[in-house]
């Protein structure tokens, strides 16, 4: 047995007494049920709490502003699916960058929107919630863009320091906002938060938007303008790595070790001991953790920090030696505080380059699969993910897709999404999507095509061939006889199909009129699906053409019924009725052969031990014979009545 | 696809409309309705693209739909239609009829009358699947088979045609005020007189031996006999109701069914359609031969029949441009409208120079310059 990585949460059942009572519960997909049980197996009615409660992990698919993020990712999902395999990698590393940018912008997006209902909500507790949501949605995108520098990007030494300022610049905005207020205040540089605003440009490394703001305060003082224009010089001189440019990293190195030369000689020469400000800058300049510390408040977390040292000390760091200062500027930076919090562990980890670290962290932290999912969806599009096997299920990507997957399925309308990633999940995700398909509630038809749609494009007969059955027997429950009939055609189904045509010639036989002619009359091939159909159908044509007084065809095709084997037998005698009234024509209708075939028949029913009684009034095609039929012995009756017709026939035709 | 606007509701969409302008102005829709699906909660919406929403709109924001009301409606719209410029009526999973009236003043929707259960079973509701307006008088047609007459201003029903389909009919559309065409779920199209008593259809054409399912009808705007069909297997047919029981043409449209078809109501040369498959056509065509098509896809024409050959009478100028149809003289074209995607196109209407769409992904688009 493996250790928990963290001890589970305790949710408290409503009403419900642990003490006294017992549990059962069932495992869902996305969930559990909990009912009370009674514990004694002799226990009787001993009035259980009729409740049946639902525990949910994830609350998030029900948020009516997450769900734009789980279609826009939907999308960007599949479009990544589709890149293709065997462009040589150098191409795909834009793309997958972009990919990723996408599904960060998405995050964004959603983020913003939070953010606004949050600020106009009057309900409190709402406002909590939101406010809950859009820090959780932070730190998604806090790590993703970490992992989207170090992992998709993986940018080089030089380059590595740039992106990872552009990644602090984008998660610590606030300062453009202080300078914003700063610069529309009456006096810039006498505002409280000027030098907040000064220092934060310069750790984050905008020397150009510091140098704007100090001059501000240069022109406030004339005395110290050497001392400014000193500083200023030493901001604009700072070298930064140009990736597009021809310059190598040594050179890049050279030029600032020289520059960094330059600013420790200015600290050494006490050119700003006359200004607290200045002097602290130029110290930060050179990279001093000490001055930096001081800063905590402006840098905010271990990572800014980390980011800013990294800028000053160590600008060509190289992406394998990230871990050793990531580790020590988070010891450094939150010494004060015993344990790290989950994203402080998550960030590490992705310095560490802990891709399964982060994953799992990740999972343990988010009660929704659509993060961990999502990434390592993507990581593994990257071949970064490779190596690592579960020793469950296939892999780590189909595993969290699967579980995402299925949590969406869960919800009564987020379902459709889920089947295309259940078409990315090589291993697994049919028997996924089987299971799922065919328990999706069906309300109305246009549902059911829809669903019926997916299994066809993905040939799963067997589940298309099941809702069809769904239908077919719902319509026959609503009597829907000719909606029945159309669906089990349409799932092949022979069998309920014979079923339904038994209907269709019961209704027949007790009201004497086909009904649903619409359908009956235009079945096509449809015909052949089952026997029973098949009769149904030409002895609905038989009526047709009697109706149309075409008697021959009409009785070449009853005939057909009976010889050919298609009527069941339980319906010849009502066949053998319907011959009568052409037998009575003044015309010759069957023809010797036909009246001799007719005749067998008729043997051949009266042969066997019971003569079916027919199924239905004998008025139907218009006929009334000589003699009441009422009595009991009506079928006796009637054959004799036959009988007599066909022989005077047989012998007037053999007279010729 | 420049002048797309996608925006997410959070709702699957299974109909949008245009709210009617005034024909005498030459202005443009801004206001419609849209109506979800398989929600928990389903709503109806009335969106505005107009400038009177948000005032400090970017340029980037420009024409992006605002809600303006919004409200509950019971079951799936499987339907919606704007009976006039404030009244909209709706078909219902749950077998409703309802009319919802659109208070421009405030901004509200209210409940201005319901006939519940005006589709079912013995026992069961069944669902109503389309409606259509022709005020003040509603036709509403279901998977029960029966089509329905209402009047806006009454609360009995007018009419009743039980046991009109033995399957489900889909769709249903005005041909002429007394009379009616509906498609149904075995391919075959219905003609229906209010003024002949019984339950039987005057006319009822179909593909012979073809029991493919039919979802949509439209009739074209000038010519009230001729109708466009489109069903599960995404081909679309026009048919001259006059003329044999077979469509005049046949093309190959859609990878899966379509859902929707409309023609353009005041330029009918032009034809739009949506799909199960993602995608949105703009169909054109064009009497100008000359014109090589550029951008187009060459659709394929599987049947030209009779009524491609002009009758010798010479009343030439009559015969719609649907019925000539003939791709190897590049009459007709076609667009796509919509960027790659991959859940269903529900729905679609089409009004002046605005388009909008809404679909399975959760998105309204809007296209407020459709080359027309």
């Amino acid at each position: 047995m493996e250790e928990v990585d963290v001890e589970p949460t305790t949710t408290p059942i409503p009403g419900f007494d642990s003490n006294q009572k017992h549990l059962g519960f069932v495992w869902g997909p996305g969930d559990i049920l909990v009912y009370e049980t009674i514990y004694k197996a002799s226990g009787g009615s001993a009035g259980g709490c009729p409740f049946v409660h639902e525990v949910r992990k994830d609350e998030d698919i029900y948020s009516p502003i997450l769900r734009k993020l789980f279609n826009e990712s939907h999308h960007i999902f599949v479009g990544l699916q589709r890149i293709r395999e065997d462009l040589p990698s150098k191409n795909k590393k834009p793309q997958f960058v972009s990919i990723s940018k996408n599904y960060r912008s998405v995050i964004r997006a959603c983020m913003e929107e939070l953010q606004q209902v949050a600020v106009s909500t009057q309900d409190a507790a709402l406002a909590t919630q939101y406010g809950n949501q859009v820090s959780i949605l932070l730190a998604v995108e806090l790590i993703w863009n970490l992992c989207e520098v170090l992992f998709i990007d993986a940018a080089p030494a030089g380059s590595l320091v740039l992106h990872l300022l552009d990644w602090v610049r984008l998660h610590k905005a606030d300062v453009d906002e202080k300078a914003r207020e700063v610069l529309a205040s009456e006096s810039p540089a006498e505002h409280q938060a000027y030098w907040d605003v000064v220092i934060s440009y310069v750790l984050q490394g905008r020397m150009d938007e510091a140098r704007q703001v100090l001059v501000k305060q240069a022109a406030l003082q004339p005395a110290a303008r050497v001392m400014f224009k000193l500083l200023d010089n030493l901001l604009m001189k700072m070298p930064i790595f140009n990736p597009g440019e021809t310059q190598t990293l040594t050179e890049f190195d050279v030029k600032w070790r020289h520059w960094r030369e330059e600013v420790d000689h200015c600290l050494q020469d006490q050119s700003f001991a006359s200004n607290r400000h200045l002097e602290d800058i130029c110290k930060i300049l050179v990279g001093d953790e000490d001055v930096l510390l001081e800063y905590k408040e402006l840098l905010s977390t271990w990572y800014h920090f980390l980011v800013t040292r990294l800028l000053f000390s160590h600008p060509t760091v190289k992406p394998t030696e990230l871990h050793y200062y990531a580790q020590s500027s988070m010891h450094m930076f939150l010494d004060t505080r015993s344990v790290p919090e989950p994203l402080d562990s998550i960030l590490l980890a992705a310095f560490e380059f802990d891709i399964h670290q982060v994953i799992k962290d990740c999972s343990i932290a988010l009660n929704n699969w659509w993060f961990v999912g999502h990434l390592t969806d993507l990581l593994d599009h990257c071949k970064l993910l490779q190596s690592h096997n579960l020793h469950f299920g296939s892999n780590l990507r189909e595993f969290l897709l699967l579980e995402y997957a299925s949590g969406l399925f869960t919800h009564h309308s987020l379902w459709q999404l889920a089947v295309d990633y259940f078409d990315h999940c090589p291993e697994f995700g049919r028997v996924y999507l089987e299971l799922q398909i065919e328990r999706v509630p069906l309300d109305t038809e246009r549902k059911a095509l829809k669903v019926i749609r997916i299994c066809e494009q993905r040939q799963m007969t067997e589940q298309v061939r099941s809702i069809c059955k769904i239908m077919a027997k719902k319509a026959l429950r609503n009597n829907r006889l000719g909606s029945a009939l159309s669906w089990s055609i349409r799932a092949k189904d022979a069998a309920f199909a014979t079923l339904i045509s038994e209907r269709f010639l019961q209704d027949y036989c007790a009201k004497g009129t086909f009904s649903d002619l619409d359908l009956i009359d235009n079945l096509g091939p449809a015909m052949l699906l089952s026997d029973r159909l098949t009769f149904l159908g030409k002895y609905r044509e038989f009526h047709r053409l009697y109706g149309e007084k075409r008697f021959s065809d009409a009785a070449k095709l009853l005939l057909s019924l009976m010889t050919a084997k298609i009527a069941p037998h339980s319906f010849w005698m009502t066949l053998l009725t319907d011959a009568l009234p052409l037998l009575e024509q003044k015309e010759v209708i069957f023809s010797a052969d036909q009246t001799h075939e007719l005749m067998f028949c008729l043997e051949e029913l009266t042969s066997g031990k019971s003569v079916p009684t027919p199924d239905r009034p004998m008025q139907v095609l218009g006929y009334t014979p000589p003699y009441p039929l009422s009595n009991v012995c009506f079928p006796f009756n009637l054959l004799i009545h036959c009988f007599i017709i066909c022989s005077n026939l047989y012998s007037c035709l053999a007279r010729g | 696809m420049d002048g797309i606007n996608a925006k997410y509701v959070s709702k699957k969409i299974s109909k949008t409309r245009w709210r009617p302008v005034s024909s005498s102005s030459l202005q443009q829709p801004d206001i419609f309705a849209t109506g979800s699906w398989d929600n928990e909660d389903n709503s109806i919406s009335i969106w505005s693209i107009g400038e009177n929403g948000v005032s400090s709109m970017d340029d980037e924001f420009e024409g992006d739909p605002q809600l303006l009301c919004e409200y509950k409606h019971n079951g799936d719209v499987l339907d919606l239609q704007f009976l006039d410029q404030d009244r909209i009526v709706t078909a219902s999973s749950t077998g409703a009829v309802t009319i919802f009236r659109h208070h421009h003043n405030s901004q509200t929707l209210s409940v201005s009358q319901l006939w519940e259960r005006a589709h079912h079973y013995p026992c069961n509701n069944a669902p109503c699947t389309g409606v259509v307006c022709n005020s003040p008088e509603i036709v509403t047609v279901g998977e029960d088979g029966r089509i329905m007459l209402f009047r806006a201003d009454q609360e009995g029903v007018l009419r009743t045609i039980e046991m009109a389909d033995s399957s489900a009919i889909h769709a249903v559309t005005f041909l002429r005020t007394t009379e009616i065409l509906t498609v149904n779920s075995i391919g075959q199209l219905k003609l229906w007189d209010f003024r002949q008593p019984g339950n039987e259809p005057s006319q009822i054409l179909s593909l012979t031996g073809d029991r493919v399912p039919l979802h949509c009808v439209d009739r074209h705007p000038n010519q009230q006999h001729i109708v466009a069909t489109g069903g599960q297997d995404g081909m679309l047919c026009i048919w001259d109701v006059r003329q044999g029981n077979m469509p005049i043409s046949l093309m190959e449209a859609h990878t899966s069914e379509m859902w929707e078809v409309h023609f353009h109501p005041s330029n009918p040369g032009h034809l739009f359609s949506c799909s199960e498959d993602g995608s949105l056509l703009h169909w054109e065509t064009s009497s100008n031969t000359d014109t090589p098509s550029l951008q187009g896809n060459r659709i394929k024409l599987l049947i030209i029949s009779r009524s491609a050959i002009a009758p010798a009478g010479g009343n030439q100028s009559l015969i719609n441009a649907w019925l000539t149809g003939d791709s190897s003289k590049g009459h007709l074209e076609t667009t796509h409208m919509l960027p790659s995607q991959m859940l269903s196109v529900n729905s679609l209407d089409v009004l002046g120079q605005c388009l909008v769409c809404g679909t399975d992904g959760e998105a309204i688009y809007v296209n407020r310059y459709v080359p027309i």
